[in-house]
C-alpha cells in the first residue's frame, strides 16, 4: 500500500520489541467476539490510476459551472480565482499543518489569520473579526446565540429576506436550545415590517444584505429601532464581493456581521468547504465564538502572533464555553485572504463594478422579454425575476437548453405558493455577452 | 546525530542554543527564514491590484443610493509580491510533509496528493449546490458511495453527511438523540460525560440544555460499567463516551456500558475522534453505539489545513436514523435525489431534527475521503489501523523505562499517554519539554490533554512513519529525558531558540488584545 511505509520485516521487529506475538495482542481490550477476523466487505485497495478513473467518471457526470452559461447564486457564487491562490494554498506548510497551537513554529498560519481578521473587519466596517467559522450559515446561527448571550434575552426576529437555509439553521439551533425564533414570511418585494416586531424580549434582528432576492436596502432604520429596544442588529452577507461597492453593514449600525466568504478565493465545490466570516464591535470581543488570533511579542521582544482569548473556548471552558466550535476554516480563510490581498481595495471595487454592470445589463435584457418581470429594484449582482409559470419547470427547461439559469425560489421555500413563479438570477464577472445572449434567447423561447 | 547499533544516539554535543543562534543580522532575516511585514505595512500598496479585470459595463448604477464612499483600507499586491509574501510565511510553519507530527488525538497522518487532485476536478470543484439535480448526478452518487463506505466500516444504519466538522457532528448526533427522546415523549435532562472527555462534549451537552454529570475513570484510565450504572437513572438522556478514549485506551467494558445505558432508556453517543485506531478492526455498531461522528480530517486523511476545514459526518443506529437532519441523498431507481426539505423528508417516513448548515456539507472533503478509502481498500484501511496501533505501542515500549505512564504499563491503541512524574524535581515542565522538541526539529506532542492526567503528553505517531523515523524520534525523546534528568534545565526552559520565534507572551496577548492591525499601533518589535 503506497501510503504505508512500514514493511513486514519492520512490523515483525516492532512486535518483538513490544513483546507480543501478533498484532491482535495489541487489541486485547476489545470485548470478546467484537474483533473482526477479516477486513470489512469492501473492495481491496486500488492504484492511483484506478482511483482516478473511478472518481473521474463520477466527476464527468456533473455539469461544471464553467462549461455552460451559468447564472446560479443564492448564497454561493461562481467567480474567477487567480491561479496563484490555489497554488499557494497547496503549499505543504499550509495544507498539512494543524491548528497553530505551537506558535513558535506556526507563525505562517498565525500571521495570515491576523491579516485575514483585519481584512474581514475592514470589509464589514466593524472593529474586529475572528479567524473564521465553518460557513456563512453556521456563522449566522452562532451570531444569534451570541446576541442571546449579550442581551440575556432569547428571541430572534428573522427577516423574510434571509436565505431560507440560513433561517433553518437558526431554527434548528433555537428549537433545541430553548430559544425563540420569530421568522417573517418570504419577502421578495421588501414589504415586511421588521421594526414593529421588535419587543423587550427581542435579542436581535437578523437580516441579509443584499438579501436572498438580491435586494439592497438601508439597514440604518432597523439598527436604530433595534437599539432603541435594547436589541442587536445581526447582518448576514452571502455575497461578500458586494461590499466592494455598497455601504458596509458596520456603517449602518450593525452589531454583529457574519458572511459567507466563498466568493473570494474559494470554488463552488457543491456547497463546501466554504469560509464563515464573523465580525463585531470591540465591546463584544469576549462574547465571540471561534478562534481569535492576536498580536504579541516573544521572549526577545520580536513581534509575533498567537491564538488568544481561548478562555472563551471549549477546550478550556468546557461546559461554560461560548460555543462548542473547535475548528475554523483555516485553508479556506487562507484562500480568501490571498485572493483579497491580490485584489486590494482597488481590485475589489472594480470586480464589484464588473459584477454590478453585468447584472444590470442582464436584468434589462430579461425585463424586455414578454412574460418576464424583474422585481428587484436595487441590487448588486443578483436579482429576482417573476415568470409566467412554475419557476422550477422553467429552470428545468433552461437546463435542457444548456443554460443553468438561476434558482427557483420554490427549491428553497417549497411550501410557499406565493413565490412559485420567482427565479433568483446571479451574474458575475465570469458571464460573457454570449452567455447572456444564450440565456435570454432560451428564456424567451420557453416563456413565449 | 550519529546512531549506535541499537538505534540510540551516541552522546551528542550539547545542542540547544549554540553559539550562533542569537546572531543579529542587518535585515533581521536568518538565512532561509525571512521577516515578513504585514500586508498593511507595505507602503503604497493601497492603490495597487494584482488582478486584471475587464472594464465594467457602463450602466446606470442600481445600488439604491447605497454606494460605499470611504476607501475600505485593503492593500493590493501584484502576483510576484503575493507569491513571496505567502511563500515566506509558509516557511515559518511546521507541517506533516516536513516532519513527524505526533499530536495525540489530532491524527496527523499523510495527506495523499491524489485526493487533492481529484477534489479539484471541475466536475466536483466547479459545481453549485443549487444546480438542478439532473446536472449533479455524479456528485450525489459520490455522496451515496461515501455513505455506503462509512456504514460498512462502522456497522451503523444511517449517516448524516452534512456536519461541517467534528464538534458540529457531535451536535448533530446529540440533537438526534434529543429528537428521539422527544418523539417518545421522554423528557430527560442529564448527560453523562467521563472526566477525560474532549471539551466539546460538555460544551455540546450544555448548549442543548442538558446538565452534565461527570463519570470518574478507574485507576487504569478506563470507565467501568459499575460507575456508569451508578450514574444512570431515568433522567439520563445519553452518555458521551470516546472510544478509544482520550488516554489512548480501548474501553474494555464498552459493550456492557452500552447495554446498561440502553436498559436505562438512554442513548450511547460515541465520540469518534479516535476511530482511526479501529477502522477495519472493530465496528462501533457492534459495540452498541447509537450515534458517532467521524472526523474525515483525522481518520480519512483530509488535510487539516492549519485549522480546518474539517468534515464531521455522523453515523446513526436504527433507532436514531429517522431523525437525521436534511439534506440527505436517496436513490430512486436510476436517479439520485437529494432531500433538502424537512416536510418532504416526513413524507418519506423521516422526522428530521432540522438543518445544520446551508447546502449539503463539505463536498470537497467527501471527495478526498472517498479517494483515501478507495486507495487503501478494506485491506489497506485495516493495515493502517494496525500500523498506527503498532507504532504507538512501539514508542511506548521504547520509552517506558525513562518516561512515566499514568495508568501503568499496558497496551495502548493509536496513541500513548505519558504524565510528568518522570520530570519531577528536574525543573522541567511538560511545556518546557515540548518546546525543547521544537529545537530538535519535531512538532511537540499534545500537551496537558487529557486534563485528568498531570502534565499529560499524548503521542500519536500515526501509521505514516517509517521505523527509522520512529527510532530517531524515540532516540530524541530519550536524549531529552536524560538531559532533564542530568539537570540540564536550560536546554528546556530557554527553548525554543532555533524556531522562527522564541516563546510568545500569551498573557500579554490576552490582557491587551490586538486582534486587528491598526496604523501606528503594534507590539514593540
Amino acid at each position: 500500500m503506497r501510503y504505508l511505509p512500514l514493511q513486514e520485516a519492520d512490523r515483525a521487529v516492532m512486535l518483538q520489541a513490544i513483546g507480543v506475538d501478533g498484532i491482535d495482542d495489541l487489541f486485547v481490550d476489545v470485548p470478546a467476539g467484537k474483533l473482526l477476523d477479516e477486513p470489512p466487505a469492501l473492495p481491496l485497495g486500488k492504484t492511483e490510476m484506478e482511483v482516478e478513473r473511478e472518481l473521474g467518471r463520477l466527476a464527468s457526470q456533473n455539469v461544471a459551472a464553467g462549461s455552460v452559461p451559468f447564472f446560479v447564486g443564492c448564497g454561493a457564487y461562481k467567480h474567477h480565482i487567480p491561479a496563484s491562490v490555489d497554488h499557494l494554498i497547496q503549499r505543504s506548510e499550509f495544507l498539512t499543518s494543524y491548528t497553530p497551537y505551537q506558535p513558535e513554529i506556526s507563525q505562517g498560519t498565525l500571521q495570515y489569520l491576523f491579516e485575514f481578521q483585519t481584512q474581514v473587519a475592514r470589509l464589514m466596517g466593524m472593529d474586529l473579526a475572528n479567524a473564521s467559522m465553518y460557513d456563512g450559515s453556521t456563522a449566522a446561527g452562532e451570531a444569534v446565540l451570541m446576541a442571546h448571550r449579550i442581551t440575556k434575552r432569547s428571541k430572534a426576529i428573522v427577516s423574510g429576506g434571509l436565505h431560507p437555509q440560513y433561517r433553518d439553521v437558526i431554527e434548528t439551533l433555537s428549537k433545541h436550545s430553548g430559544k425563540v425564533m420569530d421568522a417573517l414570511h418570504a419577502d421578495p418585494l421588501g414589504q415586511e415590517d421588521l421594526v414593529s416586531r421588535i419587543d423587550d424580549e427581542t435579542s436581535c434582528v437578523i437580516v441579509q444584505y443584499p438579501d436572498v432576492y438580491g435586494r439592497i436596502q438601508d439597514l440604518a432604520p432597523i439598527a436604530e429601532a433595534a437599539h432603541a429596544r435594547g436589541a442587536l442588529l445581526v447582518v448576514a452577507v452571502t455575497e461578500i464581493v458586494s461590499l466592494g461597492l455598497i455601504k458596509s453593514p458596520g456603517e449602518m449600525g450593525a452589531d454583529i456581521v457574519v458572511g459567507e466568504g466563498q466568493s473570494i478565493g474559494n470554488g463552488l465545490s457543491f456547497g463546501g468547504p466554504y469560509v464563515g466570516l464573523f465580525a463585531t464591535r470591540q465591546k463584544f470581543t469576549r462574547q465571540m465564538p471561534g478562534r481569535l488570533c492576536g498580536e504579541t511579542v516573544d521572549a526577545e521582544g520580536k513581534r509575533g502572533y498567537v491564538l488568544t482569548l481561548s478562555t472563551r473556548e471549549q477546550h478550556i471552558r468546557r461546559e461554560k464555553a461560548t460555543s462548542n466550535i473547535c475548528t475554523n476554516s483555516g485553508l479556506c480563510a487562507l484562500a480568501f485572504t490571498i485572493h483579497l490581498s491580490l485584489l486590494g481595495q482597488t481590485g475589489l471595487k472594480k470586480l464589484a463594478e464588473v459584477n454590478h454592470g453585468n447584472a444590470v445589463v442582464l436584468a434589462d435584457k430579461l425585463a424586455a422579454i414578454a412574460g418576464v418581470e424583474v422585481v428587484t429594484q436595487a441590487f448588486f449582482n443578483e436579482f429576482t425575476i417573476r415568470v409566467n409559470g412554475d419557476a422550477g419547470t422553467i429552470i428545468d427547461a433552461l437546463t435542457e437548453r444548456g443554460v443553468l439559469g438561476g434558482v427557483a425560489m420554490s427549491r428553497l421555500e417549497p411550501h410557499d405558493p406565493s413565490i412559485r413563479d420567482l427565479i433568483i438570477v446571479a451574474s458575475t464577472e465570469v458571464n460573457t455577452d454570449a452567455d447572456r445572449a444564450v440565456f435570454v434567447a432560451a428564456l424567451e423561447d420557453i416563456v413565449r | 546525530m550519529s546512531m549506535n547499533s541499537q538505534g540510540r544516539p551516541s552522546e551528542p554535543k550539547i545542542s540547544g542554543a549554540g553559539d550562533q543562534a542569537g546572531k543579529v543580522t542587518f535585515t533581521g532575516n536568518r538565512g532561509l527564514e525571512h521577516e515578513v511585514p504585514l500586508l498593511f505595512e507595505r507602503a503604497g500598496n493601497f492603490e495597487t491590484t494584482g488582478v486584471d479585470l475587464p472594464m465594467p459595463k457602463r450602466v446606470q448604477s442600481r445600488l439604491g443610493g447605497l454606494e460605499r464612499e470611504e476607501p475600505i483600507g485593503l492593500p493590493g499586491l501584484t502576483e510576484p509580491e503575493v507569491m513571496r509574501h505567502y511563500v515566506r510565511l509558509s516557511q515559518k510553519n511546521y507541517a506533516i510533509d516536513s516532519g513527524l507530527y505526533p499530536l495525540g488525538s489530532c491524527t496527523m497522518k499523510h495527506n495523499p496528493r491524489l485526493n487533492e487532485k481529484l477534489a479539484r476536478l471541475p466536475g466536483f470543484s466547479d459545481v453549485h449546490p443549487l444546480q438542478p439535480q439532473s446536472t449533479v448526478q455524479g456528485a450525489l452518487a459520490l455522496m451515496q458511495t461515501l455513505a455506503g463506505y462509512l456504514l460498512e466500516l462502522t456497522g451503523m444504519a444511517s449517516v448524516a453527511l452534512s456536519p461541517k466538522a467534528g464538534a458540529h457532528g457531535e451536535l448533530c448526533g446529540m440533537l438526534a438523540i434529543k429528537a428521539a427522546l422527544e418523539a417518545r415523549g421522554d423528557k430527560r435532562s442529564v448527560v453523562l460525560v467521563p472526566e477525560s472527555a474532549h471539551g466539546t462534549n460538555p460544551a455540546t451537552a450544555v448548549f442543548m440544555g442538558y446538565k452534565v454529570r461527570s463519570v470518574a475513570a478507574r485507576a487504569d484510565g478506563t470507565v467501568s460499567v459499575e460507575a456508569v450504572r451508578e450514574a444512570l437513572d431515568s433522567d439520563v438522556a445519553a452518555i458521551m463516551l470516546t472510544n478509544p478514549n482520550t488516554c489512548g485506551l480501548f474501553e474494555p467494558e464498552i459493550v456492557a456500558i452500552a447495554d446498561a445505558v440502553h436498559e436505562a432508556g438512554a442513548f450511547f453517543y460515541c465520540d469518534g475522534a479516535n476511530l482511526n485506531a479501529i477502522v477495519g478492526k472493530v465496528r462501533p455498531g457492534d459495540l452498541g453505539v447509537d450515534a458517532m461522528h467521524i472526523n474525515l480530517h483525522k481518520t480519512f486523511s483530509t488535510p487539516h489545513g492549519g485549522g480546518g476545514p474539517g468534515s464531521g459526518p455522523v453515523v446513526l443506529s436504527e433507532a436514531l436514523a429517522p431523525f437525521a437532519p436534511v439534506p440527505y441523498v436517496l436513490r430512486d431507481s436510476a436517479e439520485f435525489r437529494i432531500v433538502e426539505d424537512a416536510a418532504q423528508a416526513k413524507s418519506d417516513g423521516g422526522d428530521p431534527l432540522g438543518r445544520l448548515t446551508a447546502f449539503h456539507g463539505q463536498m470537497g472533503m467527501f471527495v478526498r475521503a472517498l479517494s483515501y478509502m478507495l486507495s487503501h481498500g478494506c485491506d489497506g484501511m485495516r493495515q493502517a489501523s494496525e500500523d498506527a496501533v503498532l507504532s504507538a505501542n512501539y514508542v511506548r515500549t521504547e520509552l517506558r523505562d525513562l518516561f512515566t505512564q499514568p495508568f501503568g504499563d499496558r497496551v495502548c491503541m493509536h496513541e500513548v499517554l505519558f504524565d510528568d512524574v518522570f520530570l519531577k524535581g528536574t525543573g522541567v515542565t511538560t511545556l518546557d519539554f515540548a518546546k525543547a522538541m521544537i529545537d530538535e526539529g519535531y512538532h511537540p506532542m499534545t500537551m496537558y490533554f487529557p486534563l485528568v492526567v498531570h502534565g499529560a503528553m499524548l503521542i500519536e505517531p500515526t501509521e505514516s512513519e517509517t521505523k527509522e523515523d520512529l527510532d530517531l524520534f524515540i532516540a530524541t525523546l530519550r536524549y531529552l529525558a536524560m538531559q532533564a534528568r542530568k539537570g540540564n534545565a536550560e536546554l528546556f526552559t530557554d527553548a525554543p531558540v532555533l524556531a522562527p520565534r522564541r516563546r510568545m507572551d500569551e498573557t500579554r496577548a490576552a490582557r491587551q488584545p490586538r486582534l486587528v492591525w491598526q496604523p501606528g499601533i503594534q507590539a514593540k518589535t
